[in-house]
C-alpha cells in the first residue's frame, strides 16, 4: 500500500472515530433545542430549533420530585459536590497510602498493599448492605458526608500511586534526605509536584467515577434535597410519561447535554496538566 | 591531624552480606581521599555510610571529633554529589540550590547571597532560573556541585559524579573539582572505579576490594609499590606483568627466565609482577615472546605476546614501534623494577 492510501485509510478511520463519538452528542443537543410535537412526530433533529432557551430553562428551574422541592440546578449541585468530594479525597487517601507503602519499612507492607489491591473485587454494589447499615448507625444518612465517605478509598489510585512513586530515583530522596527534608517535606516538596500529572490524571478519572454513581445515592438518600444528576436522570424520564401530556422528549435531551457538562469541565480544566505529564517527563 | 576518621567500620547487610570489614582510615583536613575499587568493592557503602544513607553495622567514623555514627544526614554536615546528580527535577536551579539551605532556616536574604556566590563561583548564573531538565550534562554536573558547595559543609563526598559524562567532558571536569577543591580546602571523598580518575584526583588513594581496604597511600605511592597483588593487578593500564614462579636463593627461577633478587627473601612460591614500561628490548635478553598484537597509541605503542610457557605479556615501548606481528623479540628488565607477590597471601614481598 502506497503512503497516500495508508494515510488516507488511517485518517478515515479516526474520521469515523470522531463521527461515532460526536453525531449523538450532537443529535441530543440538536433535539433539545425543538418543540416536544416536533421531535415525537418527525424524529430526532439533525438541525438546530429555536427552543434552546425555554427548553433549558424549564429543566434547570422547574420543581420537581415527590415533594416538588428539588431543581436539576440543585441536583448539578449535590452531583458536584459528591463527585468532588470523592475524587479529592479519594486523591489525597491514594497518594498518602501509597507514599506509606512505597517509602516506610513496616512489618507486612506488601500482605498490606495486596489487601488494599483486592478491594478492587469487591466494588460497593457488592458491599452495599454492609455499607448503608455502617452510614445508617453513623447517622450520616441524608447527608453529603454520607455520599463521599463510603466511597473515598480507592484501590485503582493507590495502585498507579504506588508504581509511579516506585519510578522516582531513590537518590533524590537520599539528595532530600542530605537537604533535611524530613518525610513530610518529602511527600509535600518532592512526591506531590512530581506526580502533578498523576494528580490530574486520576482525579479526572475519579470526578467522573463519583459523578456518575447511581446506586449508592439513590439508597442512601431519602430526602429529595441530597438527589444527584443521575438519580434525576430516572426521575425526568418517569416524569415525563405521567398524566395525560406528551411526554418532554426534548427536554430530557436538555438534561442529557447538562449532565455532560460538569466532567467536561473537570477534563478541559485539568488538561493542561494531563497532557504536559504525556509529552515530558520531568524525571 | 585526622579529620575525618573511621574506625573499624563494618557493614553486614541483613541478609548475611559482609559489605565492609573493619575498616579503618584517617583523611585529614582538606585533603581529597579517592576510594578506588571494581564494582561492588564496598566503596560506595562506605561513602554512604560517611554520608548517613546507610547504616552502621560495627565502628566508628568521627568528622570533626564527633562521632557521627547516629546522626542524622542532614546534621552531618556532608554535602553528596551524586552519580546521576539527583537534581529536584521540578525545581529550577536556584531552588535546587537553595532547598538545603531554606530547611536549615536561614533568612531568604542569606539564601540568596550564598546561592550568587557559588552560582558565580561555577558559572551557572545563567541558569539559575532553567530546570534540570534543560541543562547538558556538564551543566547539570556544576549544579549538582553547586548544591553541595552552597551549604558550605566539613566535607564533601563525590559518588562517581563524571561517570555519566562523555570523555572529553569528563576529563574537563576532573580538573575543575580538583581545582576547587584545592581552592576550598574542604576535606573531600572521591569514590570511582577508574583508576586515571583517581590517580589524577587524589592526594591519597584508597584501593579497595571485597570490604577490605588493600592499600592507603600516594597515587605515586600505590603504582610504584603496590602492597598487595590485588592492587598491582587493578592499578596501571595496560595491567601489570605476572609470571608464577619461586625464590630459590635469592634468584627468581621460572620457567622462562631467572632474575637475581636484591633483597633477602626466603625461598618460596611467588608471582613476579612487571609493569609494560620496565621492560625493554635487548638482544640477549632473558624474556622471550612471539608477537601477537600491536596497538599503537600515537605518543605509545603497546606490543602483547606470549612467552614459552604461554604467560600474555605486554610491553610498551614510546613512539611508532617498528615490531612487527608474529616476530620473536627478546626483552629485558630495566632498573630492577619488579615486584614479588606472595603467592598464598598475595602480599608484597620485596
Amino acid at each position: 500500500m502506497s503512503s497516500r492510501t495508508l494515510q488516507f485509510t488511517a485518517h478515515f478511520i479516526l474520521w469515523l472515530g470522531v463521527l461515532v463519538m460526536v453525531v449523538p452528542i450532537w443529535i441530543a443537543f440538536a433535539s433539545s433545542t425543538h418543540e416536544n410535537v416536533d421531535i415525537i412526530t418527525e424524529g430526532m433533529k439533525w438541525g438546530l430549533g429555536d427552543k434552546f432557551f425555554d427548553n433549558y430553562n424549564e429543566v434547570l428551574n422547574r420543581k420537581g420530585g415527590f415533594s416538588q422541592e428539588i431543581t436539576a440546578t440543585s441536583m448539578f449541585i449535590n452531583s458536584f459536590i459528591m463527585a468532588f468530594g470523592i475524587a479529592t479525597v479519594k486523591v489525597i487517601i491514594s497518594a498518602m497510602s501509597a507514599y506509606a507503602i512505597v517509602y516506610f519499612r513496616f512489618r507486612l507492607a506488601t500482605p498490606i498493599f495486596w489487601l488494599i489491591f483486592i478491594t478492587l473485587l469487591v466494588p460497593l454494589e457488592v458491599r452495599i448492605l454492609p455499607s448503608y447499615q455502617i452510614v445508617s448507625d453513623l447517622n450520616l444518612t441524608n447527608s453529603y458526608t454520607g455520599l463521599v465517605l463510603p466511597l473515598v478509598a480507592s484501590a485503582t489510585a493507590t495502585f498507579f500511586f504506588r508504581q509511579f512513586y516506585k519510578s522516582v530515583p531513590d537518590e533524590l530522596l537520599e539528595a532530600a534526605k542530605l537537604d533535611g527534608a524530613n518525610s513530610w517535606k518529602f511527600f509535600i516538596d518532592f512526591l506531590l509536584p512530581l506526580s502533578k500529572t498523576m494528580i490530574a490524571a486520576m482525579f479526572i478519572f475519579m470526578f467522573v467515577y463519583g459523578y456518575s454513581q447511581y446506586l449508592w445515592p439513590l439508597i442512601m438518600t431519602t430526602d429529595e434535597k441530597y438527589w444527584t444528576v443521575v438519580m434525576g436522570m430516572k426521575i425526568i424520564f418517569q416524569e415525563s410519561y405521567e398524566g395525560g401530556n406528551l411526554p418532554r422528549v426534548a427536554e430530557r435531551f436538555s438534561y442529557i447535554i447538562l449532565s455532560m457538562i460538569p466532567p467536561v469541565l473537570v477534563v478541559i480544566f485539568l488538561q493542561r496538566w494531563f497532557i504536559k505529564g504525556l509529552i515530558q517527563t520531568e524525571k | 591531624m585526622s579529620y575525618l576518621e573511621l574506625d573499624n567500620v563494618t557493614k553486614i547487610y541483613p541478609n548475611g552480606t559482609k559489605a565492609v570489614n573493619e575498616t579503618s582510615l584517617s583523611i585529614s583536613e582538606g585533603e581529597l581521599m579517592v576510594f578506588v575499587g571494581p564494582s561492588g568493592c564496598g566503596k560506595s557503602t562506605l561513602l554512604r555510610m560517611i554520608a548517613g544513607l546507610e547504616d552502621i553495622t560495627g565502628g566508628e567514623i568521627k568528622l570533626d571529633n564527633r562521632v557521627i555514627n547516629k546522626v542524622d544526614p542532614s546534621e552531618r554536615d556532608v554535602a553528596m554529589v551524586f552519580q546521576n546528580y539527583a537534581l529536584y527535577p521540578h525545581m529550577n536551579v536556584y531552588k535546587n540550590l537553595a532547598y538545603g539551605l531554606k530547611n536549615k532556616g536561614e533568612s531568604k536574604e542569606e539564601i540568596e547571597k550564598k546561592v550568587n556566590e557559588v552560582a558565580e563561583l561555577l558559572e551557572i548564573k545563567e541558569f539559575l532560573l532553567r530546570k534540570p531538565g534543560q541543562l547538558s550534562g556538564g551543566q547539570r554536573q556544576r549544579v549538582a556541585m553547586g548544591r553541595a558547595i552552597v551549604r558550605n559543609p566539613k566535607a564533601f563526598l563525590f559518588d562517581e559524579p563524571l561517570s555519566n559524562l562523555d570523555a572529553k567532558l569528563r576529563g574537563q571536569v576532573r580538573i575543575e573539582i580538583k581545582k576547587l577543591q584545592k581552592q576550598m580546602g574542604v576535606t573531600s571523598v572521591f569514590v570511582t572505579h577508574d583508576q586515571v580518575e583517581a590517580m589524577t584526583l587524589g592526594d591519597r588513594l584508597a584501593v579497595i576490594n571485597e570490604g577490605v581496604i588493600e592499600q592507603v597511600g600516594s597515587p605515586i605511592e600505590v603504582y610504584e609499590k603496590p602492597a598487595t597483588y590485588f592492587v598491582a593487578e587493578f592499578i596501571g593500564t595496560p595491567q601489570m606483568n605476572f609470571i608464577n614462579g619461586k625464590i630459590h636463593a635469592n634468584k627468581f627461577i621460572s620457567d622462562e627466565f631467572e632474575c637475581s633478587i636484591n633483597k633477602d627473601v626466603k625461598d618460596q612460591e611467588v608471582i613476579f609482577g612487571i609493569r609494560p614500561e620496565n621492560l625493554k628490548v635487548s638482544a640477549n635478553g632473558s624474556i622471550k615472546i612471539k608477537v601477537d598484537l600491536i596497538e599503537k597509541l600515537g605518543a605509545d605503542s603497546i606490543i602483547y605476546g606470549y612467552d614459552k610457557s604461554n604467560n600474555y605479556l605486554c610491553y610498551r615501548e614510546n613512539g611508532n614501534t617498528k615490531i612487527k606481528a608474529n616476530e620473536e623479540i627478546s626483552l629485558e628488565i630495566e632498573d630492577e623494577n619488579y615486584h614479588l607477590f606472595d603467592q598464598e597471601t598475595k602480599k608484597r614481598l620485596n
